[in-house]
């Protein structure tokens, strides 16, 4: 087992743990194309930890080896102290890791609170014949299920929309609704894809704020891509940037931010 | 009936009610509020547990009597608990508007002194915090909702939760105390502070007393017969003296039952889910949900628009007339039935209004066209007249005496008089007992014998004795030839339109009137979308030359009809401009209920007034505004300054109709 060494306490009291999930030398593949070439960083438990970079850097790349959904060419992906084979999605799921989209994902002719419960199907049992007949198990387990939902919908505050049929909200709830229904599987570990993109200032401010209270309340950890520098500054507990598949800067924000090879892969260097 | 008057002669104190209620409705439903999208519901008996449990809770935390608790949140039983539990300490609840910042806030908190204060969320106990170093009386905080207070410093803060476990946990140390505080309540000791929003200067702080609110509660209960089953939804301020009215005082005489929403957003769901019985809101709630039909309609089928047309002409035909039990042909009263059917019944059902029995308006002038739109639905919708020193009633219109235009009759056990300059006066039991710690102010407003100034400009109709309200007294003034100027009786004849959410009059000493106009988003954009009209920003629609065109249209029409009015053809406007933001309470301009602060306006868009009377075609200007966590910002714009058609005034001799 990999040494699960303390973690520390961060300036406004939370706690970061030890390391949850470790990449070794992860190099994909696609054909001729090299999207990540030998990347290596650690996700902690608790910790808030971006992964930013210029487009095309290998970031949606990287965030879908992370949930499974790639299998890397070369290296190893440890989860919880254990090395990790190739899985299904639902296996992903069942060891909680859940996800957004960049580009939203959801059933725009349902309505947000059944959205939401679809995150939970991986956590229910009752059986198909149960559920089909609404017998025995299956009220008794959609209601205990239904109760988590509710609890989601009031922590991030859509009640107003909760039977709006998904396809009639606009962008920026879409967004909240997508992280309930990511929320509603309970995670150990979330992504978010974006979570920001093509928002408004008051959105992005909201939207920050549910991420910190999601991490606060509940202890999940999370991993997510932004291209706002302002978000990624203040939210992340630490930071990985990528460019051209290679990671050249790993560390706190504040020191990510004075590290040269970022500067000059955001601002670009001059090719004399 | 004799054992219920010795009872009630008992009951003279909010807590004293709880009491009689769980003697007599013990079981019956209480409070509801919507959580988890399940409603909750406690009864008389289980609401006195937890407010008795928080009353000895708050008492572990020293309470002492007559401090003052200030209750900053949304509508929730918790609220309302908290207050009856610090009135039970021997306390005084002020309720405080939850939308303020934190420098209106610090003030309110400053001047009542408040040693505790109970927060709906950490958005509030932030707001606390911030302004808690300036003001040094505070020594407790408590919160509803605990999300997101972990870190907070606790050793003087507490979740209410905790403070009701804490009481129920020491019940055999505090009942005792807790007893004796209750017996010590009288007719006049102090029920509630509430704050006036304040059109002019600082918010001054209104004591009212057990009797004030307990005559209050009895009179209008009986006015309008409400009974234990009435159904109420809780949604406006708190510390609004009307909700304290509604949804304190005469849910405890009547012991009817206290609906809470989930949060503002879910309102007109629940509300519909509800069905309230008694209904309370202020004009532009029934304006919005007009709007939204209207808007809903415009995009219906044509069948269905045929029979949405068809039927509520005939309802505006006969509708008010058989609410009002007035004779109405058979075979009308057959086709309003069959439109009962078809359309009334399932838009009442939309719009949450199926059960109700009585509804009031009241605060603003409402429209002749939505008052009627409401009346002849079928919905009793009726309005009121009165202010926070009065615990709300002045005037209000009896069953079947119900017009647009008038305010009704004085309510019962309160005298109205009008003074020389037509001034509104009235004397009540409800009359405040004074303005906290401000015995000038007391004084200039309520006379020895009780009357109070209202500040507002009336008469009695002749022939109906209703009341009719013109102005505020004091901006009712005189144009520079000697003319009546009205401002608000053309601005609410201008704001009836859809299309204008706020209109600000100006004239006073002048030669001619002029107006600042606020466009509705909602109407004009879906007009604008309708006519394809292309807009990236609220300023950009509200520049727009076609807008100009309509709103010019509309201020030609209100001309028109100021101008039949013998004594306020003077008021017609002959220049306006639209401006370029939404008057706002964040900025000042208005007050948390909504209403325009004139002196406010005109001081801080002087340059405009100037530009409208000195002849230009267009102005620039740039304002500052206040965004909702208090930072500031500028808006530039350059406005068109547009004229407007002036009808001839009437003779006075043929407009005497």
């Amino acid at each position: 087992m990999k040494d699960m060494n303390e973690g520390w306490v961060t300036a406004d009291g939370r706690k970061i743990g030890g390391v949850l999930m470790e990449l070794r030398n992860i190099t994909l593949k696609f054909g001729g194309v090299t999207a990540i070439k030998d990347i290596s960083f650690d996700i902690r438990d608790g910790e808030i930890r971006a992964i930013i970079g210029p487009n095309g850097a290998g970031k949606s790349s990287m965030l879908n080896v992370i949930s499974g959904f790639y299998v890397p060419t070369e290296g190893s992906v440890w989860f919880k102290g254990y090395q990790r084979g190739p899985m299904k999605p639902y296996q992903v799921a069942q060891l909680g890791i859940a996800r957004t989209f960049q580009n939203i994902a959801l059933f725009d002719g349902m309505s947000v609170l059944d959205n939401i419960m679809t995150g939970r199907l991986t956590l229910m049992k009752s059986g198909l014949f149960s559920q089909a007949f609404w017998w025995g198990g299956a009220s008794r387990e959609e209601e205990a299920h239904r109760e988590k939902v509710e609890k989601i919908i009031d922590f991030l505050e859509i009640q107003n929309i909760r039977k709006t049929p998904v396809g009639r909200l606009p962008y920026g709830l879409k967004k909240r609704v997508e992280l309930a229904r990511a929320l509603a599987a309970e995670p150990k570990i979330l992504l978010l894809d974006e979570p920001m993109a093509g928002m408004n200032v008051e959105e992005k401010e909201d939207m920050c704020r549910f991420i910190l209270d999601v991490n606060d309340e509940f202890g999940t950890t999370i991993v997510l891509i932004e291209h706002d520098m302002g978000v990624v500054m203040d939210l992340s507990d630490r930071v990985v940037v990528m460019d051209y598949g290679k990671k050249i800067g790993d560390g706190p924000p504040e020191e990510v931010r004075s590290n040269q090879a970022v500067i000059d892969a955001y601002l670009g260097v001059a090719h004399d | 009936m004799a054992d219920r008057t010795a009872a009630e002669h008992s009951a003279q104190s909010i807590p004293a009610l709880l009491a009689r209620n769980v003697a007599r409705y013990g079981g019956y439903p209480a409070y509801r509020e919507k959580e988890f999208g399940i409603w909750q519901t406690w009864t008389w008996a289980q609401a006195n547990e937890e407010i008795r449990a928080l009353a000895m809770g708050l008492l572990s935390l020293g309470v002492a009597r007559g401090d003052h608790i200030a209750i900053i949140g949304r509508n929730r039983p918790a609220h309302y608990w908290a207050m009856v539990a610090a009135q039970m300490c021997g306390a005084v609840p002020v309720p405080l508007y939850q939308d303020a910042v934190a420098e209106e806030m610090a003030y309110v908190l400053g001047h009542c002194g408040a040693r505790f204060v109970v927060c709906g969320d950490q958005e509030q106990v932030d707001k606390v915090v911030e302004v808690e170093d300036r003001i040094h009386t505070i020594e407790h905080v408590m919160y509803t909702d605990k999300r997101g207070m972990r870190k907070y410093d606790h050793s003087r803060m507490n979740a209410l939760a905790d403070v009701i476990a804490e009481g129920k946990a020491g019940h055999y140390r505090y009942e005792q105390e807790l007893e004796t505080r209750i017996a010590e309540l009288t007719y006049d000791s102090t029920c509630v502070m509430l704050y006036t929003s304040g059109t002019t200067g600082k918010p001054k702080g209104v004591v009212l007393s057990n009797r004030n609110i307990i005559e209050t509660a009895k009179n209008s209960v009986s006015f309008d017969r409400l009974t234990r089953a009435e159904e109420v939804l809780a949604y406006l301020p708190m510390a609004w003296v009307g909700d304290f009215i509604f949804s304190v005082g005469q849910a405890y005489w009547a012991g009817f039952t206290v609906n809470c929403p989930e949060n503002a957003a879910t309102m007109m769901t629940d509300l519909r889910e509800i069905g309230p019985t008694y209904f309370f809101a202020p004009p532009r709630v029934f304006e919005g949900q007009l709007t939204q039909v209207m808007i809903r309609m415009e995009d219906a089928g044509r069948v269905k628009k045929w029979l949405f047309d068809h039927y509520m002409a005939l309802a505006r035909r006969v509708g008010p007339a058989i609410l009002d039990g007035a004779p109405v042909g058979m075979l009308d009263r057959l086709r309003y039935a069959l439109g009962g059917f078809f359309i009334y019944g399932p838009l009442k059902n939309t719009l949450g209004f199926s059960r109700i029995r009585v509804g009031y308006t009241a605060g603003e002038a409402i429209g002749p066209e939505i008052f009627d739109f409401y009346r002849s639905l079928g919905i009793n919708l009726k309005q009121l007249y009165g202010q926070t020193e009065a615990s709300v009633f002045i005037t209000q219109q009896p069953d079947g005496q119900v017009r647009s235009d008038t305010v009704g009759v004085p309510s019962p056990g309160v005298e109205v008089k009008i003074g020389e300059n037509g001034e509104v006066y009235y004397r009540s039991p409800g009359t405040f007992v004074e303005y906290y710690n401000n015995p000038d102010s007391t004084a200039s407003t309520k006379d020895a014998e009780g009357w109070v100034a209202t500040g507002d400009a009336g008469f009695f109709e002749e022939g109906s004795g209703h009341l009719r309200i013109i102005d505020r007294a004091k901006d009712v003034g005189k144009l520079a030839d000697g003319r009546l100027f009205a401002p608000k009786y053309v601005e609410n004849k201008l704001k009836f339109y859809p299309s204008i959410l706020e209109a600000v009059v100006f004239g006073a000493g002048r030669d001619r009137c002029t107006a600042f106009i606020n466009i509705d988003l909602t109407a004009v954009g879906n007009w604008a979308e309708r006519n394809n009209i292309a807009y990236a920003s609220y300023q950009e629609l509200a520049g727009h030359p076609k807008v100009y065109d309509m709103i010019r249209g509309h201020i030609d029409e209100v001309n028109a009809s100021v101008a039949r009015d013998p004594m306020l053809s003077g008021c017609q406007i002959h220049r306006f401009l639209i401006l370029h933001k939404e008057l706002d309470a964040d900025d000042g301009e208005m007050t948390r209920t909504r209403k325009v602060r004139r002196n406010i306006v005109a001081e801080k868009y002087a340059d405009l007034i100037d530009a409208l009377y000195d002849g230009r075609d267009s102005v620039y200007t740039e304002t500052e505004v206040t965004y909702e966590d208090g930072r500031k910002g500028a808006i530039k714009a350059t406005l068109t300054l547009a004229d407007a058609t002036v009808a001839p005034g009437v003779q006075l001799a043929e407009a005497a109709e």
